[in-house]
């Protein structure tokens, strides 16, 4: 190495020693939740930052006061129900917006993305009236249906449609597939990035929701996992080991989801930034 | 949630828009039975929208002039009553400025982090990018319930703060960070940039990524300093994408409810309650009021709408 080259990597320190503080911040409050999981409730609130051994006791004690199958499968069901139905109804939307153009079309998606606009706030209360008086408070499609269909997934599948190349879905119409053949066999299979994308946002927003399902779901059998936890915190004396595991179990699968497909979900971006 | 797509959208709609109509409005009948189809694909998404988001914000509208408790509604005389029993709700002018004060504090601070971490971790010979990344980004991961949970733990009087504080003789007690508005304002702000701050870097690194590398080697070698090159040729080109998250971020904060309920639970004396815990107390505690709620979600909806129009005008000046 010659001087220089020790003189720039010197000047480097400071930047990495700036990405290591933010870093372990970011990290910090995620790993005292992990370790903390483990430990007892005073040995948490003792701030220890080591694993300990009180992992099957916290559940136990958990599962003693909360029902959290129950929860857990609530908030699968919702999750996986909404990211599916979204998917399915916003892709067919943003291809038909792109490929069967039209100027009146153009006219609709402006009036949808206005929608962007409206606060959760403002439709909560005419929302929970709506499905009161269909007899769909605590049901499933109480919680979903709000959810499927939003603006910037629309948006989203039409960015990602304008980059499928015409001349395939021309091929195919000679070929004789039908419109909806089309879509499925080939804009489907190709868009696999893009999906993967969406997948992630919506399903992490439908798990993580809790605003809506809170006002919806008034009886507490069907209580979703973040609700659970805003419950959890609600007794005289709170388990702190136990509370810290309810949280991770309920954080586990936005994030293992988040890592499993970090690479596709940066790919699918790209592809719609472009 | 939002996505960068939606900038780009923005722009292209309105180039759209000005397509010219098609050669003859007469359509052929393949063409026409297209037309429908398209019109059948969009049909779903279009009456869901319709359905749970513009009727609703209607029906709000109508319901904000009536009163009464729980389903027994009737219309308010005078019909504005509920707009003018908000000028004497203490309570509610409280929540507007403890939330008008989170958007003051955090939205800029988070952002100007955000676009400094974004660009120092878009340099192409950095290090262990990948990992640098991952952290950063993971609070996003995380619910919103379960970091106000975890930050509730950290710093309550017997929690991690305090005993780290302590150990290093920074205060001499144990400090009640949730029991007093100050601090209690303080460590929701501290959650809410701990939770959005990678999220909105990942926005700003897809901006930079866009970028064409050849305008930054073009002021180099007019001789522009690295802060002037940022200044003058990143952060222009970074425009939409500030637009984008600057009316993502001060939307998020009108409408935040989450943090105030689990962190603080609004309290200590309602000083760090937000719009949206208010309108939910009102709205679904104790004596339901739906008329007074309806009224408290328009002023948020005219809030969020006026703020937005003076960003995308601010935006569009600058162009």
């Amino acid at each position: 190495m010659t001087s220089a080259q020790v003189f720039r990597g010197l000047r480097e320190v400071p930047k990495y020693a700036f990405l290591t503080i933010v870093a372990a911040v970011s990290i910090g409050p995620l790993y005292f939740m992990a370790v903390s999981a483990t430990n007892t409730s005073n040995d948490v609130l003792a701030s220890r930052m080591l694993p300990g051994s009180s992992l099957i006791q916290n559940w136990q004690t958990l599962l003693g006061q909360q029902d959290v199958y129950a929860a857990m499968y609530h908030s699968t069901v919702n999750a996986v129900a909404t990211t599916v139905l979204a998917l399915v109804v916003s892709s067919i939307a943003g291809y038909g917006f792109e490929v069967y153009h039209s100027r009146n079309k153009d006219r609709l998606m402006w009036v949808l993305m206005l929608a962007m606009m409206i606060p959760f706030a403002a439709t909560m209360i005419p929302l929970f009236r709506l499905f009161a008086n269909f007899g769909l408070i605590n049901s499933v499609w109480a919680v979903v249906l709000p959810a499927i269909a939003t603006p910037l997934l629309i948006l989203m599948f039409r960015q990602s449609a304008r980059s499928f190349p015409h001349e395939i879905i021309e091929a195919a119409r000679m070929d004789g597939l039908g419109e909806l053949s089309i879509f499925f066999r080939m804009f489907v299979p190709t868009m696999r990035p893009t999906y993967a994308a969406a997948a992630v946002i919506t399903f992490m927003a439908a798990w993580n929701n809790f605003l809506w399902p809170k006002v919806i779901l008034v009886n507490a059998d069907y209580q979703t996992m973040p609700m659970l936890i805003s419950n959890f915190t609600g007794g005289y004396v709170i388990d702190y080991g136990a509370l810290m595991l309810a949280v991770l179990i309920a954080s586990l699968p936005t994030i293992v989801i988040f890592f499993v497909l970090q690479r596709s979900f940066v790919a699918g971006f790209t592809g719609v930034v472009k | 949630m939002t996505t960068p797509a939606a900038l780009t959208e923005l722009g292209d709609t309105k180039k759209s828009m000005k397509r010219p109509k098609g050669p003859s409005p007469k359509l052929s009948p393949a063409a026409r039975r297209r037309s429908l189809t398209g019109w059948a694909f969009l049909l779903p998404a279009a009456a869901l929208i319709g359905i749970m988001m513009f009727w609703p914000m209607f029906q709000a509208l109508i319901l904000s002039f009536k009163t009464g408790r729980g389903t027994n509604l009737a219309f308010a005389d005078p019909l504005w009553f509920n707009y003018t029993r908000m000028l004497h709700d203490e309570v509610f002018i409280q929540t507007i400025k403890t939330t008008m004060l989170y958007l003051v504090i955090q939205v800029p601070i988070m952002l100007i982090s955000a676009l400094v971490l974004a660009n120092i971790l878009n340099n192409p010979r950095l290090r262990f990018k990948g990992f640098w990344r991952t952290a950063i980004f993971l609070p996003a991961a995380i619910s919103l319930v379960s970091y106000s949970l975890v930050f509730r733990t950290i710093f309550a009087t017997d929690g991690l703060v305090n005993d780290w504080l302590l150990a290093l003789h920074l205060i001499d007690g144990p400090v009640n960070w949730l029991g007093q508005p100050g601090t209690a304002r303080m460590v929701i702000i501290l959650g809410l940039l701990w939770r959005w701050t990678g999220y909105n870097m990942i926005f700003y690194l897809a901006g930079l990524q866009n970028i064409d590398p050849t305008t930054i080697e073009a002021a180099k070698i007019d001789g522009a300093g690295p802060l002037r090159t940022f200044f003058s040729v990143t952060i222009p080109q970074l425009k939409p994408m500030i637009l984008l998250t600057v009316i993502m971020s001060i939307n998020g904060t009108l409408q935040m409810f989450d943090e105030s309920f689990n962190l603080t639970q609004g309290g200590p004396a309602n000083t760090s309650m937000t719009m949206s815990h208010y309108l939910y107390k009102v709205s679904f505690q104790n004596n339901p009021n739906f008329g007074y709620g309806a009224a408290l979600s328009y002023v948020i909806l005219i809030m969020v709408a006026i703020l937005a129009a003076i960003q995308m005008k601010v935006g569009d000046k600058r162009d």
